[in-house]
């Protein structure tokens, strides 16, 4: 089994406060790990270190063998295999869903405009949005804007898929057709780090759950054995709280 | 925009109104109608030529200046950014006139004696002095606009693998263009009063122009007065002309 994350004594701080507190975690290739915890824990900013989004202070990250070091070409070397969904979207307003596509490729990986279209399409039609192509992000709803966030990281062709809570900003009845598109991509075999709150989901899809509390990770595990027996008290009060919802 | 003319309008009449009681007024310096009172005329306004050319390359180096000033204004890196800050704190604290005689009499000297024989007119030293001291605030307002852009944005193109030059070209000042132009318009209000000033280093626009009739005709009040009607057409022009770019970039902004 090949290693895809390796996590190892991570810590960060943010001025006095200790985001991260020594975390460690691997995952391998074609892994599915979900990552919980209440508000605050630490989830975000352990994902944004995998892609230096944030920079971690203490111990190694390596990604598919790429040690995240300070410099750039480790960096964007990292960025062309890991793509990340935002629980914002971050899409670009003054450009068309179908520019939001293939910017990337066209300026980062050099493809022709035509070869570019044509990804973006075949992704478009993937999220099940072909139709929208031409209008600006603002037109749209927002589980159409997310499935367009992530068609538009698919567009990189990356290795590996971040996840920070892709529905929590999302109306109730939307939730579910950004979800199905996760899925999918799951069942491709993408190796994916998922942060979310959806239980249901989790269970569907994730290899390993990963509960985060206060900058550390708590427990972890079979998704069986996390739902049905949790061995902490606070992975457990945290699950009845969730799942009382 | 009416009103204004409006009252324009009124203060001319009452101006000239004025003109009928002896002693206060002598509007005949620029009475169109006699041959001395047109040809004043005529000389007066000959100097918005050079105002508007002055001020507009001006507009134009300050608006480049006052880019590459600010980019690096803005980098994490306290090294990269103290020369920005720096350049712009000074810049900002030295009055216009002093520069502009630096500029033009003392930077002859030093390119002298560094061998470049480059004479500087007054033409370009006051394009130069108006640029320069002007991109302080260009500066200032390229941050503004850049740093009112989500930090999303730029995370999100840095996901999506784009270097930070193609960050800011395609995603950051395209959205920012938007709240950078109407302050940028603005300022140029700025750099065409401040173009007076070039008027001291010999510059035959506007201001000049008045100087030189009012040595001759002793009649400051008028030649001032008409002075002053044709900085605040310029301006009034301008300022219209913002407000066009303010509508057109705020119902974009609108539009997503
Ligand atoms: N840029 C930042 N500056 C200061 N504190 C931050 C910053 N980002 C996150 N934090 C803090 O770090 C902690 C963990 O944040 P985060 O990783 O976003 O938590 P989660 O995603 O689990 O809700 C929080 O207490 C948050 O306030
Ligand atoms: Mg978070």
């Amino acid at each position: 089994m090949t290693t895809a994350i390796e996590i190892k004594n991570v810590s960060k701080w943010f001025g006095d406060f200790k985001a991260l507190d020594d975390v460690s975690l691997t995952t391998s290739q074609g892994e599915k790990v979900v990552i919980c915890g209440p508000s605050g824990s630490g989830k975000s900013t352990l994902v944004r270190c995998i892609n230096r989004l944030e920079i971690h202070q203490k111990g190694t990250i390596k990604v598919r063998g790429i040690e995240l070091t300070d410099h750039d070409s480790s960096v964007s070397e990292i960025r062309s295999e890991v793509g990340m969904v935002f629980q914002q979207f971050n899409l670009f307003p003054h450009l068309t869903v179908l520019q939001n596509l293939t910017l990337g490729p066209t300026k980062a990986l050099g493809l022709s405009q035509k070869d570019a279209n044509e990804r973006a399409f075949k992704l478009l039609e993937r999220v099940r949005i072909p139709e929208q192509a031409n209008k600006k992000p603002g037109h749209l709803s927002g589980g159409q804007q997310q499935r367009v966030a992530i068609a538009r990281s698919l567009c990189m062709e990356p290795k590996i898929m971040l996840f920070d809570e892709p529905t929590s900003a999302l109306d109730p009845e939307m939730i579910s057709e950004v979800l199905d598109v996760i899925v999918d991509l799951a069942n491709e075999g993408m190796t994916m780090v998922v942060v979310t709150h959806e239980m249901g989901f989790a269970r569907k899809v994730a290899d390993r759950m990963v509960f985060m509390d206060e900058g550390k990770i708590i427990e972890m595990g079979k998704p069986k054995d996390f739902f049905d027996s949790p061995k902490t008290e606070r992975c457990k009060l945290f699950l009845n709280q969730i799942l009382q919802h | 925009m009416k009103k204004h003319f409006l009252i324009l309008v009124f203060l001319l009449i009452f101006l000239s109104g004025c003109s009928s009681q002896p002693g206060a007024w002598g509007w005949y310096v620029i009475d169109p109608t006699t041959k001395g009172g047109y040809n004043n005329v005529m000389f007066l306004l000959s100097g918005f030529s050079a105002t508007i050319q002055l001020s507009l390359l001006a507009a134009f180096f300050s608006i480049i200046l006052g880019l590459v000033v600010a980019l690096p204004g803005m980098s994490s890196n306290y090294w990269v950014r103290l020369p920005s800050r720096t350049y712009i704190e000074f810049i900002r604290a030295v009055p216009l006139l002093p520069m502009m005689f630096w500029i033009f009499y003392g930077l002859p000297v030093i390119l002298k004696s560094m061998g470049l024989n480059i004479p500087i007119d007054p033409f370009w030293g006051a394009v130069v002095t108006l640029a320069i001291s002007d991109s302080a605030f260009t500066a200032e307002i390229y941050r503004a606009g850049i740093q009112s852009i989500h930090k999303g944005q730029r995370e999100a193109a840095q996901t999506i693998g784009l270097t930070s030059f193609q960050t800011m070209r395609y995603v950051i000042l395209p959205q920012a263009i938007k709240r950078i132009l109407p302050p940028l318009a603005n300022q140029f209000i700025y750099i065409v009063k401040m173009s007076a000033f070039a008027s001291v280093i010999g510059m035959q626009e506007l201001m000049r122009r008045a100087n030189e009739v009012v040595v001759s005709e002793y009649r400051p009040l008028e030649v001032y007065t008409f002075l002053i009607f044709e900085y605040l057409i310029l301006v009034l022009i301008i300022s219209q002309a913002v407000r066009w770019l303010e509508r057109k970039m705020g119902s974009d902004e609108s539009r997503g």
